[in-house]
């Protein structure tokens, strides 16, 4: 768990920066900063800070408010309310000074289809003014970051997903963004595409990038970002490093029981007392408890003989489900 | 490699300003060459799209020209008597002008607004609505005024061009090329699927037919002689053919300011649209 490694102390009042005086330093601060669109409030007044050289992340279920926020960022859409500063300028007046040093992954590929994959590199750079030959240079250096090289003078129609989001990526790093804003990078894509992805990310992090990623892949969360907000009907709903966050809303193990009847599993319900918390699924019960073991060790001392049985680390998804609940949201 | 900002390759930008509409904001930021620049990346793949439209005005001018006017005499034009050929090539470059202006901005930009996201792209860059909307303008008068260009030499080779005045045409086909182009990007903002163009080419249709283009407008009655004059395509094949012949009248000034206008007012409107369309 890489997060561990930064660990901020302590619990945080609001998704400021964990350091003090950082606010003159933030490459993103945000107060009470709100999105409306017509009647509908996409998001209800968020604060928080971005610093330099962290991963920031945002979760939420779909509908949360994260594009809308990333969008902000971007100055891709106006704030309806709140004050946002960017870089320590204005998203309102500076739009182009400010995308001028940012990286953008959008949530929907929207690389050109009419240019090959270099020329898409290419022309990216040249819409940030950079000159042609040095635009050529850092696109053929990205190619090979992206591993893309041998696909330079092919279609960008011709590439499979995992290709075209690693192409977009390399594209958001053409400008070498001080701040580079992921919004679901990996979503769509087949595991072996999304390790790839991890790696590369993890990468730029170690290179000193400041990243801004939204995803519902908790597992990314958990090993990119150094501190995260979960994000609900346009609001936090919680905020900190991932440790912090299990810590705080989720218990150190989980032990997930299934049986083989409704009956039996009602029957077990008196399980509810032997852990800190329980959480009765259709299929199975969730036991939240510091020591999976001693309590997996009690439910077969009181005679339970579940179908199967699992002991588990809490994991940041287990936070997130307790946060947002286990609707279906659309 | 985050610490550098990119300061070097964005100096001198207008920022604040680009956000108001006025006159000079509509012609958007320098930047806006890079959305030229995007259109030659793309033609430079497929430059026989562009070669076909060179060919087009020899078309015309030969089968409307030469074969029409086996059948038609010569024409009054004022006090002169003019040939047909001499009488219908400044319609048809007005034409031309408009139809090409009409294929980039409603067609083109329609696919690149709902289906390539071209802009949603360019938009995360340094690039502003009004750069887009400059840039794409700009292509479409470099593209217009390489076929009327060509259109131009097929009228001299074929001896259409009545006086030296002729060269003139050539800007004022780019005139009517920038109102048409305008009109139609702001016109697409509104459509909603490829349905909608049945409309669009239900106000295209009639007015390249009826526009004084084919024939004099004095055949047609008085009230609807009235209501040619109100349309577009008129101002600019009147705004043609008088400079053609060579007799310029004060309502030339008239027409040309009227293409002026138009122009400007679509760029407004568009830049607005697409302002709200893609920066929601």
């Amino acid at each position: 768990m890489v997060a561990a490694a930064r660990g901020t102390p302590g619990a945080v009042a609001s998704a400021a920066a964990p350091s003090a005086g950082a606010q003159d330093t933030a490459l993103v601060v945000a107060r009470g900063l709100v999105k409306r669109f017509g009647q509908f409030t996409a998001v209800g007044g968020i604060d928080f800070e971005i610093v330099p050289g962290e991963c920031f992340g945002f979760l939420g279920p779909n509908g949360a408010g994260k594009t809308s926020t990333m969008r902000m960022i971007s100055c891709m859409s106006p704030a309806s309310g709140g004050t946002l500063r960017v870089l320590g300028m204005d998203p309102a007046t500076d739009g182009p000074r400010i995308r001028a040093r940012l990286g953008l992954v959008p949530q929907e590929d929207s690389l050109d289809l009419e240019l090959t994959v270099l020329d898409n590199l290419i022309l990216y750079a040249r819409y940030f003014d950079i000159p042609k030959a040095e635009a050529r240079r850092r696109a053929a250096s990205l190619l090979e970051l992206a591993q893309l090289s041998e696909r330079a003078r092919d279609k960008v129609e011709s590439l499979s997903g995992g290709m075209k989001r690693r192409l977009t990526i390399a594209r958001a790093l053409v400008s070498q963004p001080d701040l580079l804003i992921l919004d679901e990078p990996t979503t769509g894509l087949d595991p072996q595409a999304r390790h790839l992805l991890w790696d590369r990310l993890y990468r730029l992090k170690q290179e000193g990038v400041t990243l801004l990623v939204t995803t519902h892949y908790m597992e990314e969360a958990e090993q990119l970002c150094d501190r995260l907000v979960i994000m609900d009907h346009g609001r936090f709903a919680a905020h900190g490093t991932p440790l912090e966050l299990i810590g705080r809303y989720s218990t150190r193990e989980v032990v997930e029981l299934r049986f083989a009847t409704p009956r039996e599993q009602a029957d077990a319900l008196a399980l509810g007392e032997t852990a800190q918390r329980m959480e009765v699924l259709p299929d199975r019960i969730l036991l939240y408890t510091a020591d999976g073991d001693a309590v997996l060790a009690e439910v077969h001392r009181r005679g339970y003989a579940p179908v199967s049985e699992l002991v588990r680390r809490s994991t940041l998804e287990d936070v997130f489900l307790r946060l947002t609940g286990r609707r279906l949201v659309d | 490699m985050s610490t550098t900002p990119a300061g070097d390759t964005t100096r001198g930008t207008t920022s604040g300003t680009t956000l108001r509409i006025t006159p000079a904001a509509l012609l958007g930021s320098r930047r806006a060459v890079h959305m030229v620049e995007r259109n030659v990346y793309v033609y430079r793949r497929s430059w026989i799209f562009l070669v076909s439209g060179f060919f087009e005005p020899f078309f015309y001018l030969l089968s409307i020209g030469i074969g029409m006017s086996s059948l038609v005499g010569p024409l009054r034009v004022g006090a002169e008597t003019v040939a047909y050929p001499v009488f219908v090539a400044p319609g048809l470059l007005a034409s031309s002008a408009m139809n090409g202006a009409l294929f980039d901005s409603t067609f083109n930009l329609f696919h690149k607004l709902k289906f390539a996201h071209t802009y949603d792209a360019v938009l995360s860059t340094p690039l502003t609505v009004a750069d887009v909307v400059a840039g794409e303008m700009g292509w479409s008068l470099l593209r217009s005024g390489l076929y009327a260009l060509s259109f131009m030499c097929a009228m001299a080779a074929l001896g259409d061009a009545r006086t030296s005045w002729a060269a003139l045409c050539y800007p004022e086909a780019l005139l009517v090329a920038f109102a048409f182009s305008a009109v139609g990007m702001a016109t697409t903002t509104y459509l909603r699927g490829w349905r909608d163009f049945e409309m669009v080419m239900l106000a295209i249709v009639p007015m390249f037919l009826f526009s004084a283009t084919f024939y004099p407008l004095s055949v047609y009655p008085g009230w609807l002689q009235a209501v040619v004059r109100l349309t577009p395509l008129y101002q600019g094949v009147a705004l043609l053919r008088g400079t053609d012949l060579g007799s310029f009248q004060w309502a030339m000034a008239g027409h040309a300011a009227y293409l002026a206008i138009l122009g400007l007012v679509g760029l407004a409107a568009t830049r607005a649209r697409l302002g709200r369309l893609l920066l929601p």
